[in-house]
């Protein structure tokens, strides 16, 4: 019976000196990778025990058990009708109670769902606007104004309306297109090759973050709809089927850019009560 | 000690008579019925190390400047939330290791979820009368996905909250409700402030709760209905064959436990996994690219991908895009398999109970059936990396997702039917060892003759057809009932011919109950008494 002791109390020993090992080092300040490895062998060991014990020491072998038939479960069922049914008579006899009860469980039900209203705001028209509204400064995330000078030819920047920089909904691409690329859009929504596209992917939501300044496209990387800016931003690929809305910009008297009103449509993703575009 | 706490709670509630019961509980053994134990362990170590988690999370989107031990963090502006995901893993002793191992341990949780479905599906075991047990079983796998994407949407990192914004553009896609529902789970427009805290309880309190509660049923299901089993040398539909419970299968048992938690945490030392710090915060309009979500959602991502741009609009109504692959096909699909059961039931016309599991090959249509859907799960999830396989195939995106447009709908279909050529070849190659019986089939003569017993014949018996396995009347086996030393009975399952023999998992007082229960193991099986 003890044959074939050593390997089991060699893997429990393992597993000991393991868990000793993790308070050591766990008093030493901790180190992620020893740590995984010691409550692997500590824990491993103890797996590694139990499974040789229970193959060499316990008793093997195959035995044999009965499944229980159903037809015996079906004989019972007579009885539990019968107690069911000399219940329920009385409970038959008055239906209007019954009724009564079921509508104010019913009523009750209804009265309970209203809370979770209380969940969230009123979608109401939020989905369609913006925080953009006309001569509201362009600003950076940071808060900056921007002027025509601030932007790189050929690239892209993020802004928000000024005072509302964490306005998810709002973020927008200024884009300054290179020469000789006709600005999209009506010729009063652009100012000197600068245009602003929302920034939301008319798809799933996500930030359409990349810009390939080779084909002026704008590319989301969440499932890779492209969009081409000189197109007005018309989706060339991917699951996207409707443009990024354009936000038609202007100068201020101090030369910063500012919006000349709200987008026109809504942004961002596709929903049921979209207004067509 | 033991004896005298189990009399102790015995005199007070009863149950021994449970007990004897499940200490000599029959559990078939093979190693795919290993694969729902797997996910019970996988469970128990993801309680065990997100109580952990939950003591140092902090489920706020408050703002805070971040002062801890990662240097290239150092003054960024994030979330509470964020904060602490970062300072567990840098500051708190032990914190990373329990954090990865969180993460692995959800991975190996649905993994093998998902394996043990595709055995229970492939083997038949869905079949009456286990219908329940496979609505309850998918219902588990649904709050494991969910579980899954709350927890890892939980620490604001930049990666997590794209997540969080495809997942409100989907709901936003839903017809007529989806705006209140977006608003309703997110509290307003996205990103909302509410979700992360919510997104908290639903994690640990209420998906968790829901996912034990149906674990327990799930385990007494399997209890009360018994284990199925593959055909083989005793095996039938009426009886059920393999060790009993105490002590040798729950030493086996309880070694897997300390082997899965022994991986896990192996791994979480060890594997990196979601390293939020290189994602950094959240920031509304930030994206990061190559962006993918955690492997399971890798479906639903590639859908998302793959998917047309078609958008249905009439009378100033939409269902936009994201409807078709992030709704609509994961509804179906979960339709689908809740009704599998049923469906197959009304086809096959077969809706007796079955307790003998199926071979692949012995249902070339469901199994035609599960290769096609699983083939088409699988290409969607390779499409889910449609942008990093352009890069490592120089390809454009474009060109990938063209191809994955075509691949995805024309080539499970193709291999479906490949399937099903092939089970219903390998079915007609007679290629089926459970049925070989032995040749030579010896009745003993024996006993007081009651039961037809003592009548002495020899029969041949051939290879039996597969429709027949497990229901074969007569192998040459026989039933003894014989006393124990202690007075009680046992009985045992007799093949002399191949020298196969099987004993009752448990013994009974008199010699009419061992032989009763007998009978219910073998109802077509000679009996016999031995002295």
């Amino acid at each position: 019976m003890n044959r074939g002791r050593g390997p089991i109390l060699a893997a429990f020993a393992a597993s000991m000196l393991a868990s000793v090992g993790l308070t050591v080092v766990y008093a030493l300040g901790g180190d992620p990778q020893l740590e995984g490895a010691l409550l692997g062998v500590a824990l491993g060991g103890i797996a590694v025990a139990l499974v040789l014990f229970a193959h060499r020491m316990l008793p093997g072998g195959q035995f044999v058990e009965p499944r229980d038939v159903v037809p015996r479960a079906t004989a019972q069922r007579p009885g539990v009708a019968a107690a069911f049914e000399s219940g329920a008579e009385p409970i038959e006899r008055r239906r209007i109670i019954a009724a009564a009860f079921g509508a104010s469980l019913a009523l009750l039900g209804v009265a309970a769902l209203f809370p979770i209203r209380s969940l969230g705001t009123r979608p109401g028209r939020t989905l369609d606007r913006t925080e953009w509204r006309r001569g509201r400064r362009a600003v950076t995330d940071a808060g900056r104004p921007l002027r025509l000078d601030d932007l790189e030819l050929n690239s892209v920047v993020t802004v928000f309306p000024e005072a509302h920089e964490d306005a998810a909904d709002s973020q927008t691409l200024l884009i300054r297109l290179p020469a000789g690329v006709r600005a999209p859009g009506p010729r009063d929504w652009s100012v000197s090759g600068v245009v602003a596209f929302s920034k939301i992917c008319t798809h799933a939501g996500c930030p359409v973050g990349l810009y390939q300044a080779e084909t002026q496209e704008l590319f989301c990387p969440c499932h890779q709809s492209t969009f081409s800016v000189p197109q007005g931003a018309k989706p060339t690929f991917g699951p996207a089927t409707r443009p990024l809305p354009q936000l038609p910009i202007g100068l201020d008297d101090d030369g910063y850019v500012i919006a000349l009103s709200d987008y026109t449509e809504p942004v961002g993703p596709g929903f049921w009560n979209r207004p067509d575009d | 000690m033991i004896r005298r706490l189990a009399r102790w709670i015995d005199d007070r509630i009863g149950g021994s008579a449970f007990a004897e019961q499940a200490l000599s509980k029959v559990f078939p053994d093979h190693w795919s019925f290993m694969l729902g134990e797997i996910a019970l362990y996988s469970f128990i170590v993801l309680v065990v190390t997100g109580i952990f988690l939950s003591f140092f999370f902090d489920p706020s989107v408050a703002e805070t400047t971040y002062q801890g031990a990662y240097e290239p963090l150092q003054g960024a502006t994030m979330s509470e939330a964020y904060r602490s995901v970062v300072e567990l893993s840098y500051d708190v002793r032990a914190g990373l290791v329990m954090r990865q191992a969180h993460h692995w341990a959800a991975i190996v949780f649905i993994a093998s979820l998902v394996v043990h479905l595709l055995r229970v599906f492939f083997t038949g075991a869905f079949r009456r009368p286990r219908e329940m047990n496979w609505i309850v079983g998918l219902t588990l796998l649904i709050l494991a996905f969910f579980n899954g994407f709350t927890g890892y949407s939980l620490p604001d990192d930049l990666l997590s909250g794209t997540g969080l914004r495809i997942a409100y553009s989907i709901a936003l896609s839903i017809p007529v409700v989806g705006s209140w529902v977006a608003f309703l789970i997110f509290g307003g427009e996205f990103p909302a402030h509410e979700i992360i805290p919510r997104l908290f309880v639903t994690h640990i309190l209420i998906v968790p709760g829901a996912i034990a509660a149906l674990i327990g049923v799930h385990l007494a299901l399997i209890w009360r209905q018994k284990h199925t089993d593959f055909a083989g040398p005793g095996r039938r539909e009426s009886n059920v064959v393999g060790p009993v419970l105490w002590p040798t299968y729950a030493a086996y048992s309880v070694g897997l436990f300390f082997a899965v938690f022994a991986v896990i945490m192996t791994m979480g030392g060890l594997v990196q996994i979601n390293p939020v710090w290189l994602y950094g915060p959240f920031h509304v309009a930030e994206v990061p690219s190559p962006a993918q979500p955690d492997w399971w959602l890798g479906w639903v991502e590639g859908a998302m991908r793959i998917f047309p741009p078609w958008e249905a609009r009439a009378f100033g109504y939409e269902i936009p895009n994201p409807f078709y692959p992030g709704v609509l096909v994961p509804g179906v699909t979960f339709a689908a398999l809740y009704l599998w059961p049923f469906l197959e039931a009304r086809f096959t016309g077969d809706r007796g109970p079955h307790h003998l599991l199926e071979r692949a090959r012995d249902h070339p249509v469901r199994t035609a059936f599960g290769v096609t859907a699983l083939s088409f799960f699988v290409l969607l999830q390779l499409a889910a990396s449609n942008d990093l396989a352009a890069n490592w195939l120089y390809a454009s995106v474009a060109t990938v997702s063209w191809t994955f447009r075509i691949v995805v709908p024309v080539v499970p279909p193709i291999l479906g039917y490949l399937t099903y050529r092939l089970m219903t070849a390998l079915q007609a190659s007679g290629a089926d060892r459970f049925a070989e019986v032995p040749l030579r089939a010896v009745l003993r003569p024996a006993g007081d003759g009651a039961n037809g017993a003592g009548v002495g014949r020899l029969e041949r018996v051939g290879p039996v057809e597969t429709a027949d396995r497990g229901k074969l009347g007569v192998d040459g086996a026989e039933l003894t009932v014989y006393p124990e030393a202690d007075g009680r009975w046992r009985w045992s399952y007799d093949r002399p011919a191949d020298d196969f023999k099987l004993h009752s998992n448990k013994s009974y007082v008199t010699a009419d109950l061992a032989q009763q229960s007998a009978l219910q193991a073998y109802p077509e099986t000679p009996l016999s008494e031995s002295s």
